[in-house]
């Protein structure tokens, strides 16, 4: 290949301009703005340099009640979605009929708009004046009392969201399995069946360090994912999170932005940084772990 | 004797296979009807009438006298269309303008050779770790400042560039031998022209991928458009039944909202059932919303 600088810079400058623009600048900015105290966004001007920012909105009871709706999202969310993902490729791989529309049906929410199918889940759950919504007269059948599930105790809600969570990530999830689990070679199912191996031995033995990479690349980007879970809860809980002692971080982000409490970036900077701190280092523990237990 | 007991292990392998096959189908049904339930649910509830709705303290499962009402409602009472023709610009403009930008680049990246390369794209990689909470701020500030809110350049522009789509089209046109290069470089065909008429007509079933993938991206995108666009006139459909929700038939109209709902589910879901494939195979290769 010859080189031909010119060119190839002439090829690259869209996205290179774009990517300067829309990316690097911002992330630089971002740092800047996170250590200006008292930030005017009117005057852009501000008085001094240092942590403030950071130290409150440490403080700040919301971002302290988003970061608890966050952690509880994660921890919940993560290992539920993961396992029950992994539960249904395996059943998934071990039939042949209906497999197909399985997967098809398995992948809807996928493409889904999450604001528009959350409100379905609402109204599902919502009690009104009319009715108690569908979830809790089941509930009534099996003998137990009416909840209020969207405006109700913290828990309900919570139950809520970690509820639609799991139903909007599971189609990636199952599809990543489902092809991890397709491209185990059928040698060694064979050599085990031969060697008399037990259905769970051949599962724990072969499949699972076989997809191991797969399961692990499933957990870091579900961490990463669910820690920046914010349009689900706005789809159920409206754009008020705050009220509704629903917010996450991110939510606390754009709340501080923009809206009705908004105005100060200031803020919004120091807890996106504080998010990124937050996800860097849980990826970096998961990366850890997943080179000692993962089998490549 | 010992014929009738092969016999009989038999049977019992059989009889435990039979069981288990039927364990897992009860339990795929399950979660199948969990997926699809909600989406029954907006489709009932969509053709029922609003008198109808709030006299059923307990929901039929089946629509008594089904209306088109709500359908109507969705289009007259709220802009609906107009959300959706928005989102429909917005969707178009948007993937064709990333289109023609990571094309360009991620053939620079495959096919030339210049100074810097493993350098630029080495920092191309390390942007895709960069979360877009962290950026979101400063674009909001930087489009505010150019006065871009409420217009679709606005809305537009930040979403253009994705780092993640050139390295997936960069390594795919990577794979093209070289030869067909030369062979054309041979016949006097400029790079643009080979770019063109070779490596994008080979390279069609990933382009096709990043398309579709970036459509469902645009169509529904929420965060982004929120920020910019506090101007109905230019609300996507995420925003559109964010503020059909909040002011629009009146908090108690749920069949009319429903309505809306699969309006805007219905594009997409469409999208998905001609391209199960490619759009499956794309997300597995490239997908995330884990």
């Amino acid at each position: 290949m010859e080189t031909r600088n010119r060119t190839a810079w002439l090829y690259l400058l869209p996205a290179i301009l774009f990517l300067g623009v829309f990316m690097i600048y911002p992330l630089f900015d971002v740092l800047i703005y996170s250590f200006e105290e008292g930030y005017n966004s009117a005057a852009q001007t501000f008085f001094g340099v240092g942590g403030y920012n950071y130290a409150f909105v440490l403080h700040d009871p919301y971002f302290l009640q988003a970061l608890k709706n966050t952690f509880i999202l994660v921890l919940i969310t993560v290992p539920l979605s993961t396992g029950l993902a992994l539960l249904i490729s395996v059943g998934l791989a071990s039939i042949k009929r209906l497999r197909h529309l399985f997967q098809t049906v398995y992948f809807l929410p996928y493409v889904t708009n999450t604001l528009a199918v959350g409100l379905v889940f609402m109204i599902l759950f919502k009690k009104t004046p009319y009715t108690d919504g569908l979830v809790n007269l089941i509930l009534n059948l099996f003998g137990a009392g009416s909840v209020d599930w969207i405006d109700g105790p913290y828990w309900a809600k919570m139950f809520v969201l970690c509820f639609y969570t799991v139903w909007v990530v599971m189609p990636f999830k199952i599809l990543v399995l489902t092809s991890a689990l397709a491209s185990v070679d059928q040698t060694y199912y064979n050599a085990a069946r031969i060697d008399g191996s037990t259905r769970w031995r051949t599962f724990s033995h072969i499949t699972l360090p076989m997809i191991s990479p797969m399961l692990f690349y499933l957990v870091i980007t579900g961490f990463i994912g669910a820690f920046k879970a914010y349009s689900d809860a706005v789809a159920i809980f409206g754009t008020n999170l705050n009220a509704a002692e629903m917010n996450t971080i991110v939510g606390y982000i754009y709340d501080m932005l923009y809206g009705d409490s908004g105005g100060f970036p200031s803020y919004a900077s120091a807890a996106a940084i504080i998010l990124f701190a937050i996800v860097l280092t849980i990826t970096v523990i998961n990366l850890l772990v997943s080179r000692r237990h993962v089998h490549y | 004797m010992n014929h009738v007991n092969y016999t009989r292990i038999g049977q019992a392998a059989e009889r435990r296979r039979t069981v288990g096959k039927t364990i897992v189908y009860v339990l795929l049904t399950l979660w199948g009807l969990i997926v699809l339930f909600p989406f029954y649910w907006m489709l009932l509830t969509s053709i029922k009438s609003y008198a109808s709705y709030n006299t059923e303290y307990i929901p039929r499962f089946f629509p008594t006298s089904p209306t088109l009402q709500n359908y109507v409602d969705s289009f007259t009472a709220v802009p609906l269309g107009q959300y959706f023709l928005n989102t429909l610009i917005f969707t178009v403009a948007t993937t064709a303008i990333m289109l023609a930008v990571i094309i360009p680049a991620a053939f620079a990246f495959a096919r030339l050779n210049f100074r810097g390369k493993n350098l630029l794209f080495t920092l191309f990689l390390a942007l895709m770790m960069i979360p877009n909470e962290l950026v979101i701020i400063t674009n909001f500030t930087t489009v505010t400042d150019l006065d871009l809110r409420n217009t679709f350049t606005g809305l537009i522009l930040p979403s253009v560039t994705s780092v993640f789509y050139i390295y997936l089209l960069k390594e795919n046109f990577a794979q093209i031998p070289d030869e067909l290069y030369y062979a054309a470089k041979v016949d006097g065909t400029s790079d643009f022209k080979y770019l063109c008429r070779v490596m994008v007509p080979i390279c069609r079933p990933t382009i096709v991928t990043v398309t579709i993938l970036k459509v469902i991206e645009c169509w529904n995108s929420y965060v982004w458009p929120r920020l910019i666009t506090d101007d109905p006139a230019y609300y996507l459909v995420s925003n559109g039944i964010q503020e059909i929700r909040e002011n629009g038939f009146g908090r108690e109209n749920i069949p009319a909202m429903m309505a809306a709902v699969v309006v805007i589910s219905v594009p997409l879901i469409v999208l998905f059932l001609i391209f199960r494939r490619q759009i499956m195979a794309g997300v597995a290769r490239g997908g995330t919303k884990g």
